[in-house]
């Protein structure tokens, strides 16, 4: 019983881990964008895959994870400026409606180049490691350590450098940011600059704790929205206490009820927030 | 057999369009009148057609299902249905930020899936549900073309009503609350309880779109409710035809359709190793389309009509 629960938490802080990355970046781009991010998911999916391709050169997985979160931050950049920029002048909630067709598109787009079925990064079983009845892998050192090393890299980035200041002003009070003339563009761009490589650095966890698929990202939507609502969405550090919060409820919650409603769960503790106190464990916005 | 082939396929696209159609308005009332965000339309759709399914479908001993009642009731009931978990989701977050609603709306819909395949005792999990009839068999004998008539005419009717809604001082409540929330307040309408009449509305009209659906096709499975078929088309059809205007959900449902139709003959050409590639780039055209539509031309097909009388906009 103990074992078990201690188990599903070690799972439960790999699966945080990869939402946390996630909820990181809705929550800024929420902040400072005003609209929820649907294309998040997919943007997983497709740093998971330039992952893969990155592995196919011959690349090992850090550098592929490289790789991957310059190719997403990118790709995120290119789908701001061709497309979310122009509907901007409009109600952000057009932008919502843009995310959800962009998030199709990018999943298309990756099945189209790679494929509608399972893929893994390496072939072959991991020997575990056992501390007494635990089993922990080594990849889920790996998650959990590289989760923490961006995490604590995001941290040094908004809280000692100039943009990283500018960014959460303007998530803050976007008028009074504007008024003392931080360069908005500017701002945005490296939103979706960092809100794209950890969203690719989350999808490349994801993989390598699981299996590659085009819906991969999507199908992990939900836990990441409940995670960056739980932590008060627009607060990037509440991010973190939601993701793990939300990891490790869904992990937990196989005790109880079947694994496939580990989404429900989320929902579920989703809702319960919305009702009790909306403005999220840190009060971001309602 | 070629003519008769075609005369069958446009009697399916007609009908399929007419049941888009219905959803379109649904949404219309949610989106296009009140500023609501649901991107939930298939669980809404799938509450309907299942609720409809089992009231209506044969006994059996796999599932819960199976009480053999007449069309009128399963289309009743799926109304019920789905306006009850509206009822639920819109009490939640009709208070807060339409961002609110769409992620729960989106999670309610994910669930509704999940219960779909896996509550086999209730939905015959992946194998679905067969044989869910025809209604006016017992009068014409199961023929389509009856049935396409009365898609078309209830269409006409949530059309008719629809319309009713728009023109009424409700309607207008709604359009007020969309375009300027504190105005609307200040007037003394309470907000929130409007905001979840129209949800619910909405959400009932999808649900009938599900039922309609179901006595369609005869057989239904969690596969036809996810996401893109459910949620985005009915979105791409509304955007493009006109949010605001209900002949424009209308037409939007019948262009879109007619698109997405299209382009499966065409890909339904390509060799049969590209089947599951062909697919995606049908969702990839769509999903362009969509962007183009929000750039170019975001008012759509038919743009919402102006209010009558006396309006003193300084922009126009």
């Amino acid at each position: 019983m103990w074992t078990e629960l201690l188990q599903l938490t070690i799972y439960g802080i790999v699966l945080g881990s990869v939402l946390t990355l996630g909820a990181i970046g809705v929550s800024m781009i929420f902040g400072i964008l005003r609209f929820a991010h649907f294309a998040h998911g997919d943007l997983m999916t497709l740093g998971a895959y330039f992952g893969l391709f990155a592995v196919g050169l011959g690349l090992p997985v850090w550098a592929a994870l490289g790789v991957a979160m310059a190719g997403t931050a990118l790709v995120a950049v290119v789908i701001d400026q061709t497309l979310y920029r122009r509907l901007r002048r409009t109600q952000p909630v057009i932008l919502l409606i843009s995310s959800f067709g962009m998030a199709l598109a990018i999943r298309s787009v990756v099945q189209l180049v790679w494929g509608p079925n399972n893929q893994v990064y390496k072939q072959g079983i991991q020997l575990p490691h056992r501390i007494g009845d635990i089993v922990v892998k080594p990849d889920h050192l790996w998650i959990v350590g590289g989760a923490v090393t961006l995490v604590v890299a995001m941290h040094l980035f908004l809280s000692r450098t100039r943009m990283g200041k500018a960014m959460r002003a303007m998530a803050d009070n976007m008028d009074l940011a504007l008024i003392t003339g931080i360069p908005a563009e500017r701002v945005i761009v490296w939103t979706w600059v960092i809100g794209g490589s950890l969203a690719a650095a989350a999808g490349v966890f994801l993989g390598l704790d699981t299996r590659l698929h085009p819906v991969m990202g999507w199908s992990v939507l939900l836990p990441v929205f409940a995670a960056a609502i739980l932590g008060g969405i627009g607060k990037p550090y509440g991010a973190i206490a939601g993701g793990m919060a939300i990891g490790i409820a869904m992990e937990v919650s196989t005790m109880v009820v079947a694994p496939a409603y580990k989404p429900a769960v989320a929902f579920a503790i989703m809702v319960l927030m919305l009702i009790i106190r909306p403005q999220g464990l840190f009060g971001g916005r309602s | 057999m070629e003519l008769g082939g075609i005369a069958t396929y446009g009697v399916f696209l007609v009908t399929l369009a007419g049941v888009y159609a219905v959803m379109t308005l649904g949404l219309n009332l949610q989106w296009g009148f009140t500023g609501q965000f649901n991107i939930g339309v298939a669980g809404f759709f799938a509450v309907g057609a299942y609720t409809s399914a089992l009231l209506t479908s044969p006994a059996n001993d796999a599932y819960v299902g199976g009480f053999a009642l007449a069309f009128p009731v399963g289309l009743a009931g799926a109304v019920a249905a789905s306006a009850l978990i509206a009822l639920v989701i819109g009490w939640v977050t009709m208070r807060l930020r339409t961002d609110y609603l769409a992620i729960a709306t989106i999670g309610i819909a994910e669930i509704i899936r999940l219960v779909l395949k896996n509550e086999e005792w209730l939905t015959n999990g992946v194998r679905g549900i067969p044989g869910i009839p025809r209604p006016l068999a017992g009068f014409v004998g199961d023929n389509p073309l009856a049935y396409m008539l009365l898609v078309l005419a209830i269409l006409a009717l949530v059309f008719f009503l629809a319309e009713r809604a728009r023109t009424s001082p409700w309607g207008r409540v709604l359009r007020a609350i969309r375009e300027n929330e504190s105005a609307a307040m200040a007037a003394g309408k309470d907000i929130a309880r409007f905001r979840l009449e129209a949800f619910v509305v909405g959400s009932a009209i999808m649900g009938a779109g599900g039922s309609l659906y179901a006595h369609f096709l005869g057989f239904i499975s969690p596969e036809a409710f996810d996401p893109l078929h459910g949620t985005f088309l009915v979105w791409v059809m509304l955007i493009a035809g006109g949010s605001g205007n209900n002949l424009g959900a209308v037409v939007g449902a019948i262009v879109i359709w007619a698109l997405w139709s299209g382009t499966e003959i065409l890909t339904g050409m390509l060799p049969p190793e590209y089947v599951t590639q062909a697919g995606a780039l049908r969702v990839l055209l769509i999903g362009l389309l969509l962007q183009v539509i929000l750039v170019a031309r975001p008012e759509g097909l038919l743009p919402e009509p102006k209010p009558k009388g006396r309006t003193r906009d300084p922009e126009g």
